[in-house]
């Protein structure tokens, strides 16, 4: 055990487990470890038990009312006695509009209420599990097992793997990678590397549209001899699905987009930090490092999130790497002078990085000549809900949301709403229908693209249910640090609640217009910042409400 | 803070509502203000804590930003202009007030927290009234934890933590609004790590925190600040030197406290200055 620099309630050590040992200095050293470790235990057993917590928190070490802290932020660790398997079962947006509600009505009539432990195993409701082109989903948890996805679920799939049915799985072989990018990086140099990728124009995938060769420079010029390149695959915006489409098609476009990266910024080190419930694609991910490791020169290191959609905020995701709760920091100081243990830290989205190797291999100028001025190059589009052929599309910037959904095999029935951004984007009227789906047209014409999610609804679906379910959303994924959204988000569900159950009063309406306003100008990150738009824009359009 | 009003290269210049000011590069935009008498409501910020940007309460405009800034831990840049008051700016702070008071009991909220929500015109009422709901927890005879009076500042976890004790008893649990500070698995405090410096009550800005004194006689009907003196002394317990502000109701000691102003603590005691006084009143000698 290191040696102690801090002691609190020492005197009490032979009687009691409250007691970590390290110190300040010892414990930051190895505190990143803490999310590791409790996963590890979740895993085994199920829960993160008193003693099991205790355990960590000496051996990290960290304060156990820290540890605690962090353990019940996340949704994937529990603190409270579980049952072996837990199956979260998607009930979001996506899901609702297909046969998402069915799937949950079969599963209380052959497994009983959720959140009721059956002997050794239990379901609950779940946010967004991003499998949204296969229909319904679920992810299981399994004590001593891997966790694993099965999508599209079935209630008596489902029960079969809680009843503790072995489940084959398929992990497909990895082939052997071709880092010709790479090698062509490493001659050109790590500063014409960068002026390719500003001389393309990308802007960043993951939804805030950053030009990335700023970012890019901005790293490489900040001051400091330890910088980091952190991959963001904490892909958690309902409806979207096309991080982890990348991830299984091809792991070594990432893998050489991220060394890359590390190249041209001067980064030794990078994380991947990918949504906990995505182990599938994290497996394939570990595989191909292990093929690949030791041809880079840049040590790549997963990191799985526990369930926390916040996670996904830049700021939010080095604080759980960190292995603190997983909250966002107040910007500035941006990432690029002080991100991850407080170095200059490129962070950039799973298909930002994956389009790198392109951007290297065809030069910077050919990439420009995709897409549209402001908004270059490919992007991949989530096309979900009530389409022919929802899944990934690739697509150049510049189509419209309605030729989106021809592509994706037009819509099913007649189409009632359109919502793109995911949770955390807007309704479209009929007219945003045919507006190019780029960075400049969607700015104008108050269209948020974010991470390329188009979810379609046809005239079946209930709206008011949508319209609630995305503000539950927030309300449960508000991490509680700043007022406007802590408190926002609750209230703003609680008009919504009201709506649904008929009341429409002009007061409410302007409480939740003053809430949206509050929570878009005060918030400390963008979860706050865009909480509100969809169920704005869903009443503005008359989706719901009394002139719905 | 501002140290003078001559030109000096070392300093900035900004206007802060239409007036120039000069601030050194590395003040915050509420201590530039404050220097200036510029009135900024705060809940979660305290001048001896790391900001902790919770409670937004602080924001201002600043010309260039898309959203309102939070003045407790933004830096000044050269030539920022900063405006403290407008619509905009008073509507957040009013709906702000209203969601606190719809998920806290805010009545022993500082006496600066009941003139901003009356400057601010606020309706404690609008988001829904506020049932205190949870139980008190008193758990040993110093103090006592009421969470139906807890704001979430964080003031408490930083006092116990890294700003202040380093001994980390309690953090937050849970997310969202069900967020509230806790033991690990919320053990009583005296098996906690707890070292009962009781620093977090001198933080807490609600009395969600309580010396167990104060708590006993405030439901006894007892309390009556009206009838206390504050004596200052130093703690004799060592040589450190912290100055104690005894305050005293009928001859009795009944809380503890240091300025926050005093070089030695900046308000913060030790178990013994806090609460080792009860030898001074003790009727069995």
């Amino acid at each position: 055990m290191p040696e102690s620099s801090w002691s609190g309630a020492e005197e009490r050590v032979p009687t009691d487990d409250h007691v970590a040992y390290g110190g300040f200095h010892g414990a930051a050293s190895r505190r990143h470890l803490l999310l590791p470790v409790l996963h590890a235990v979740q895993d085994s057993i199920g829960w993160v038990s008193h003693g099991a917590l205790n355990y960590v928190s000496k051996r990290i070490p960290v304060a156990p009312a820290e540890a605690y802290g962090v353990a019940t932020f996340y949704d994937l660790i529990t603190t409270e006695h579980m049952p072996a398997r837990v199956a979260r079962v998607c009930d979001d947006v996506v899901c609702k509009a297909g046969d998402g509600n069915k799937l949950i009505s079969d599963l209380e009539a052959e497994l009983g209420p959720e959140n009721t432990a059956n002997g050794e195993s239990m379901w609950v409701r779940s946010a967004c599990l991003g499998h949204c082109e296969k229909g319904t989903v679920a992810f299981i948890q399994r004590a001593g097992e891997q966790a694993l996805t099965i999508a599209p679920a079935t209630a008596d799939e489902i029960a079969a793997v809680l009843r503790g049915d072995s489940v084959t799985t398929n992990t497909p072989p990895v082939p052997a990678p071709f880092f010709t990018a790479l090698t062509k990086a490493h001659t050109m140099g790590a500063a014409a590397v960068r002026n390719e990728v500003v001389a393309s124009g990308i802007r960043g995938r993951g939804g805030a549209a950053f030009p990335v060769g700023v970012k890019w420079n901005g790293v490489a010029n900040a001051p400091g001899d330890t910088k980091y390149v952190v991959c963001n695959a904490d892909e958690s915006e309902p409806g979207t699905f096309k991080d982890r489409w990348l991830i299984e098609q091809n792991p070594f476009a990432l893998i050489e987009g991220i060394a890359i990266a590390a190249f041209a910024v001067g980064a030794s080190k990078a994380y991947i930090y990918i949504r906990g419930e995505y182990r599938e694609a994290e497996d394939l991910l570990a595989s191909a490092l292990e093929v690949a490791g030791s041809d880079l020169d840049v040590d790549i290191e997963i990191r799985r999130g526990a369930g926390a959609y916040i996670c996904g905020e830049e700021t939010a995701l080095f604080n759980s790497i960190e292995g603190f709760r997983g909250q966002p920091r107040q910007k500035p100081p941006f990432p690029t002078q002080s991100g991850l243990f407080g170095s200059p830290t490129l962070i950039n989205n799973v298909e930002t990085l994956a389009a790198i190797p392109g951007i290297v291999t065809d030069r910077g100028a050919a990439f420009a000549q995709i897409g549209t001025e402001e908004s270059t190059g490919l992007k991949l589009f989530c096309v979900s809900g009530n389409v022919g052929n929802p899944g990934v599309y690739h697509v150049e910037f510049g189509v419209t949301t309605r030729e989106l959904i021809n592509l994706a095999g037009g819509a099913n029935g007649e189409i009632q709403a359109v919502l793109t951004g995911g949770a955390a984007g807007s309704f479209l009227t009929e007219t945003q229908l045919d507006v190019p789906l780029t960075f400049e047209d969607g700015r104008d014409s108050g269209i948020s693209l974010g991470s390329g999610a188009i979810i379609v609804f046809n005239t079946d679906v209930d709206m008011m249910e949508i319209t609630h379910r995305i503000a539950e959303f927030f309300a449960h994924e508000s991490c509680g640090l700043c007022v406007p959204c802590r408190v926002g988000t609750t209230r703003q569900l609680d008009i919504v609640g009201r709506m649904r159950e008929g009341s429409d009063t002009q007061t409410d309406r302007r409480d939740l217009d003053n809430i949206g306003w509050v929570m878009r100008d005060a918030s400390i990150c963008g979860l706050g910042h865009t909480a509100s738009n969809a169920v704005e824009s869903a009443i503005r359009i008359g989706l719901i409400g009394s002139d719905a | 803070m501002i140290e003078s009003v001559l030109p000096n290269p070392g300093l900035v210049e900004v206007t802060v509502n239409g007036k120039t000011v000069l601030a050194r590069p590395d003040a915050t935009i509420l201590e530039v203000c404050r220097a200036e008498n510029v009135d900024i409501p705060t809940m979660c910020f305290l001048e001896t804590l790391s900001p902790f940007n919770s409670c937004r309460l602080c924001v201002v405009e600043v010309t260039g930003s898309r959203t309102l800034v939070p003045s407790c831990s933004r830096t000044v840049d050269r030539g920022m202009e900063i405006t403290t008051e407008s619509e905009r700016i008073a509507n957040t702070r009013q709906t702000l007030y209203e969601m606190y008071a719809s998920t806290v009991d805010l009545s022993l909220a500082d006496a600066d927290t009941q003139r901003w929500m009356a400057k601010y015109d606020v309706s404690p009422d609008r988001f829904g009234h506020y049932e205190a709901h949870r139980e008190v927890k008193v758990q040993d005879d110093l103090y006592i934890r009421d969470y139906d009076k807890c704001v979430m500042c964080y003031r408490c976890v930083a006092a116990c933590g890294p700003d202040a004790q380093n001994t980390f008893a309690i953090d937050v649990a849970g997310r969202g609004l069900f967020a509230t500070i806790s033991t690990e698995f919320d053990v009583v405090l005296p098996d906690s790590a707890c070292v009962y410096c009781g620093n977090c009550i001198g933080v807490c800005p609600t009395g969600a925190l309580m010396f167990k004194s104060e708590f006993d006689m405030r439901e006894a009907g007892t309390w009556d600040e009206n009838r206390q003196t504050i004596t200052t002394t130093i703690c004799s317990f060592c040589g450190v030197g912290c100055n104690l502000d005894l305050h005293v109701q009928d001859n009795r000691v009944v809380k503890v406290t240091s300025p926050i102003d005093h070089e030695v603590t900046d308000g913060h005691l030790c178990i013994k200055g806090r609460f080792g006084y009860a030898y001074l009143q003790s009727e069995d000698p």
